[in-house]
Order: C-alpha cells, then structure tokens, then sequence
C-alpha cells in the first residue's frame, strides 16, 4: 500500500490470471447466493405453508371466505385487493411520473432539475409507516367528501357507476391506492428520468430540425427509444405497490371481501400478514405463511412478465 | 420477523425497554452487586427474554422497570408481538418465558418443547364499549344490544332496543358506526368471548383474534386505532380497554352485568368480577360475565406462560425471582396503568403456582 509499485507489475500473467481465476469464483459465488437465498425463502415458506394448503387444498386460492376463529382459509379476497390497490397507484403514478420525468430532462431549466429531482428523491426516503399514518389520520377524514361528491356524479352512469356507489370510507380500497401510488411515484420518475436522458441527443436534435414541435419530438424520438424501460420502471412500480405492507394496511379498512366498490374497504395480502400474524397460531400461522407463498408467486410472474417484456422491446430495436 | 406497529400511547415504554437493554448491557457482569436493593433478596446475574400479549405489555414494562432499581443484574426484556406470538416462541424454546391473554388449545399442549408448562394469572383490565354521543352521558346496555349492534342489526341509536334500556335519555336518531380492531387481538378474542357468552343465541360470529365483521363497518388498528376512530365520528361505537378509552377521553356504556346490575367500567368492577370467577386447577380462570353485583362483565384475563422443568438454574431463579416480585410490589403499580390487580386468593394461588417451577 505504501511502497509504489512498477507499473508493469499488474501485468505480470501469473498474477493476473490468479486474480482473474478468484474474482470469476467470488462473483459466481455471489451470483449463486442469490438463486440460494430465492430458493430456500420458497421451499421453508412452502414447507410452513403446507398445513393450511392441506386442510384448504385448492379452496385456499378459490375461495374469499377469511374466518380464522372458524378454521375458513380462503385468500381471493386479498388477492383481489392487493390486484386491485395496485392498478388504482399505477393509474395514478404512471402518467404523473412520466409526465414528472418529461419536465425535468425535456422541459426545467437546469437549475430547477437539480432541484426538483433532489425533491422527489427525498419522497422516496420517507418511511412507509409515515404515509400510512398520514393517510389514516389525515387523508381517509378528508377525502370522504370528496368520494361522496364523485359518487353522486358518477353511481347514475351504467356499468362505470358501479365501481363509485355505495357508502363511502375513508379507509378504502381507493385511498390505499392513491397512498401506493404517492409510494412509487418517486422510483417510476426516477428511472424512467435516467432513461429519458440516454435518448441520444443527435437523434432529439434531429427531429427538431425537421420541423417538429418538442412534443412532436417527445413523441417521435424519445418515447420509440425508451419504451422498455419505461415499461420496467413501471413494473417495478408496481412490484413495490404490491409488497407494500403498512401503509397501505393502515388505510386500507382491513375488510375481507371482493367488492367492485372503489370506495368500500377492502384488504391486501402484505396488510393481513403483517395484521395477524402476531395473534395467530397453528393452521391460522400456516395460512398466513402461505399468503405469503401467493404473494411471493405473483411478484414473481410479475418480475418475469415485465422482463419478458424489456427483452422483446430490446430484440424489436435491435432488428 | 414481522412486528405489529406499536400503539403510540406506549412508545415511552418502548424506549424505557431499549434504554433498559442498553442499562443491561453494561451491568452483565459478575458481581451482583445489589446496590439500592433494601429487602430484596439476591439473584443470579440473568438476562430474560419474554415476548407475548401486548395488552397487559405497559403494565409488564413498568414492573421490569421497578424490578431493575432492586435488581439491576436481571435483566428482563419483554417484546411483545401479540399472544401468539408469544406461545409460539415459547413452544419452540425461543423465549424463557410467554405473556398470552388466551389459554392453549388442547391439541397444542403436547407440541411444547420442554414439556408441561404452567400459567401465571398476572394482571386483567376492563374492555370498555365506548360510543361518541355527545348528548347522551350515561348510557346503558346489555350484552344482547351489545351483540346486535357490532353485527349491525341495530343501525341507529334511537332503535327501540336501545330505547328500553335508556327511557331517560334524549338518543339522536344518528346511524350507529361500528369501529373494532384491523389487527389480530386478544382484545377482540376477550370481547367476542364475552358475548358468545352473554349473548348466546343473539351473536352469530363467533369468537378470536380475528372475526368476520360486517363489511360497513370501520378497522383501526390497536386500541388507540379504534379508539381515534369512535373519537373521530359521531354515531360510532366500538371496543376499547380502559386505559386507551380514558387517554382519548371518550364516553363508556355501563353494561348489564350477570346479577342485572348496570355496572360502569373500572378498576374495582373488574377486581369484583375476578372475585365472583371460578378459578380451575391450573390456574386458568374466566372472568366474562362474572357473578357478582358489582362485576363490570367485560373483564380481561392474561397469563405469563412458563415452563415447569427449567434448565439454566441461573435464568430459573432470576425469573422466579421476577415473578415474585411481579406479584407482590408489582401488582401496586397496576392501578397506576388502568390495570386491575389480582384479588388476594388468587394472587396466592398463582404465588403457589412459582413453587412447583423445578430448578435444575
């Protein structure tokens, strides 16, 4: 560390070879860790899983029935929810973040981007538990007006009506949503801001000096280029929005049942494991471990599905 | 491992427990020097791990505290994490000793690691109906109106059942919001229990930690959850203990009791009610609609599970010496956290129950 040493002596091939030889093992090693770690996580938290999927068999994914004080397993209920949660924050997140990211690498001056995207970034630091108390203590009094105003306009129109109807909560399927999609803004802006900014600027440059508007050029030049990216950063949106456990257990109004009512209660896997779990023994344990099996299941097909997607979209440029 | 969020009005007793895990850290060493300690009898240098039912956890907290001044060689970290959590840790050897508001099942017994355990009846407190009407100060109910209006049979208050209990009172003819707990609860599982037995053939649902509400009905989680909720609305009714009512200041129903008698939440009720309590060998006992004319009939027992045969005779002696002292000094501190302290008869009883505990 202290004596310098000749330049050459990096390249001396015995050396260098040896190090190249520990260095592929280190980081194989390490790469396997990984697949270890995934594996054992499902095969002991089947394993636990095991006694409630036994005594429910397939009922357990069919049924929404959720009584634990009456031995009924049924987890539709809160895959619904947590489905349903999900798509309500993307809807919400998805146009607000990529119209964020648009803003800052299209349209800001410099000086507010740097700004701004210290701002945004600091979003994403807050703990969860916070926006979950936020959204309890604050939000769901709030925004029961505001839902009941929405309902009154929208329950009269068919088929869409039914989504707004019926009494409004607070604590509702509808805030959770929103509080989710408050959640991931930060990481949607934040990735698909550092892939607006490898669009080659020759090809931006281009556009414009045929003519086109800067939305023509957004259009036309930006969004062809980024498009598997922005479809990963959403993805990972939403693979957060789906683990999300207190915050949205805190505003979600912890009601076990499939509603179309927007503005009803309902409940997500993450929220009812982290609710029960500690009151809970024997076949009631075993049934929340395997929530978590369904939870971890879907995260994975997520995962998959938005890789397959960034894969296809990269092979479509390529060609 | 997933914890609970905890109920704010405890976040003091949570940072006394880590200041005490910090306090122990320096103070493992072995001389056990019983500086401050006046009649205390000495233990062995110790360091306890409990987790289990959070309902009775302030109370626990505040007896380790006073605990450490007399012995500041034990230490006693209680975790908390819910009932059963706690018997499944004590199941499987994790902890040395387990808090649960409810017995174990039958078919569990045999799956506990070091063989028979036994229950220490502690501490118990009211669970209180609380309701927001700003108009009505005294009102009264029974358990069969009770049941009726967490399973929304009755929606507003000037229903003719709610009527004939309160003939004096001006009741608005506001809808009724039922509040009870989002997160598994012994609270729930002693409120339920309560009205299967009060309310046989009127309450469908059932009892435990977790019941299938009524889906126009509103969660909070942890009694100061709902507690926010029934203090929040006007119209709304829900399960509270006592000492999370009383911090929001809300309004308590006085129940019908087994006797008749109209009784109002409070330490002496609840005492009264573990007084008019069957008691069974093993020291469980329920105190639900208790005989006895001043029994508040909503009474919430808890127990400290331990094994019987221990196998580190330091830990042995030092939790022996720590459940002593929880139900001797300790049981006055109870009233000063709206916890109801054990009646003399059982309180000896449980003592009893410390001396079958088998030191190696």
């Amino acid at each position: 560390m202290t004596t310098t040493t000749p330049p050459h002596a990096g390249l001396e091939p015995a050396r260098s070879a040896r190090g190249d030889t520990a260095f592929r093992a280190a980081s194989f090693l390490c790469g396997l860790a990984v697949l270890a770690i995934l594996g054992l996580i499902a095969v002991s938290m089947t394993q636990k899983a095991l006694p409630a999927l036994r005594e429910e068999g397939f009922g357990f994914l069919t049924s929404s029935r959720w009584a634990p004080n009456e031995g009924e397993f049924g987890a539709l209920a809160f895959v619904y929810g947590t489905m349903i949660i999900s798509a309500i924050a993307l809807v919400f997140a998805v146009p607000v973040s990529i119209g964020i990211a648009l803003f800052l690498t299209e349209v800001a001056p410099r000086r507010l981007r740097k700004v701004v995207s210290y701002l945004i970034d600091l979003l994403a630091a807050i703990p969860s538990v916070v926006y979950g108390l936020w959204g309890v203590l604050v939000l769901a009094a709030v925004i029961v007006d505001a839902y009941d105003a929405v309902g009154r306009v929208l329950s009269p129109v068919p088929l869409l009506g039914r989504l707004f109807e019926g009494p409004a909560n607070g604590r509702s399927l509808f805030t959770a949503g929103l509080i989710l999609a408050l959640m991931i803004t930060p990481i949607i802006t934040a990735i698909t801001r550092e892939i607006f900014d490898t669009v080659p600027p020759g090809q931006k440059e281009a556009a414009l000096a045929l003519g086109a508007t800067r939305w023509e050029m957004i259009r036309g030049a930006v969004f062809p280029h980024s498009r598997s990216g922005m479809v990963g950063a959403v993805m990972l949106g939403l693979g957060r929005a789906m683990g999300e456990t207190i915050a949205a257990a805190l505003v979600i109004g912890s009601s076990p049942r499939i509603s179309a009512q927007l503005f009803g209660p309902g409940d997500a896997l993450p929220s009812v494991i982290a609710f029960q779990f500690g009151e809970a023994s024997g076949t009631y344990r075993s049934a929340l471990i395997a929530l978590g099996v369904v939870l971890f299941a879907m995260t994975i097909v997520v995962n998959v599905f938005a890789r397959l997607i960034v894969n296809r979209g990269q092979e479509a440029r390529a060609a | 491992m997933i914890r609970p969020l905890f109920p704010f009005g405890r976040l003091l007793a949570v940072v006394a427990t880590f200041a005490l895990i910090a306090a122990g850290c320096g103070g493992d060493d072995d001389n056990p020097s019983t500086v401050g300690a006046s009649d205390a009898a000495e233990l062995p240098s110790a360091t306890l791990n409990a987790s289990g039912a959070t309902f009775p956890q302030a109370f626990y907290e505040e007896v380790i505290a006073s605990f450490k001044e007399d012995h500041p060689n034990v230490t006693v970290n209680y975790a908390g994490g819910g009932s059963g959590k706690g018997r499944q840790e004590l199941q499987d050897g994790l902890v040395d000793f387990a808090g649960s508001d409810g017995l174990v099942k039958a078919e569990d017994v045999s799956k506990y690691k070091n063989g028979e355990f036994l229950y220490v009846p502690t501490v118990t407190a009211p669970i209180t109906v609380s309701y927001n009407l700003p108009e009505v100060k005294d009102l009264k109910l029974d358990a069969d109106t009770v049941a009726k209006i967490f399973q929304r049979q009755i929606t507003t208050w000037d229903d003719a059942a709610i009527k004939a209990l309160n003939p004096d009172a001006k009741l608005p003819s506001t809808a009724i919001t039922v509040a009870h707990r989002s997160d598994g609860s012994g609270t729930t599982e002693n409120f339920t229990k309560y009205l299967v037995k009060a309310a046989p053939s009127t309450w469908t649902l059932k009892s435990g930690s977790t019941v299938e509400w009524a889906a126009d009905t509103q969660a909070g989680n942890g009694n100061n959850g709902v507690a926010a909720i029934v203090k929040g609305t006007v119209g709304a009714v829900g399960y509270v203990d006592l000492s999370d009512a009383k911090a929001s200041s809300l309004q308590f129903a006085t129940l019908k009791n087994a006797a008749g008698k109209f009784v109002a939440p409070s330490i002496d009720g609840t005492s009264a009610a573990l007084d008019g309590a069957t008691v069974n060998a093993d020291l469980s006992y329920d105190p639900l609609n208790a005989a006895g004319e001043k029994a508040y009939p909503i009474a919430a027992p808890t127990w400290i599970l331990v094994y019987k045969n221990q196998t580190d005779k330091a830990k042995a002696e030092a939790m022996k010496g720590f459940l002593t002292y929880l139900l001797n000094d300790g049981q006055e501190l109870a009233k000063d956290v709206d916890y109801a302290p054990l009646p003399k008869a059982l309180r000896d009883k449980a003592l009893a129950q410390l001396d079958k505990i088998v030191i190696p």
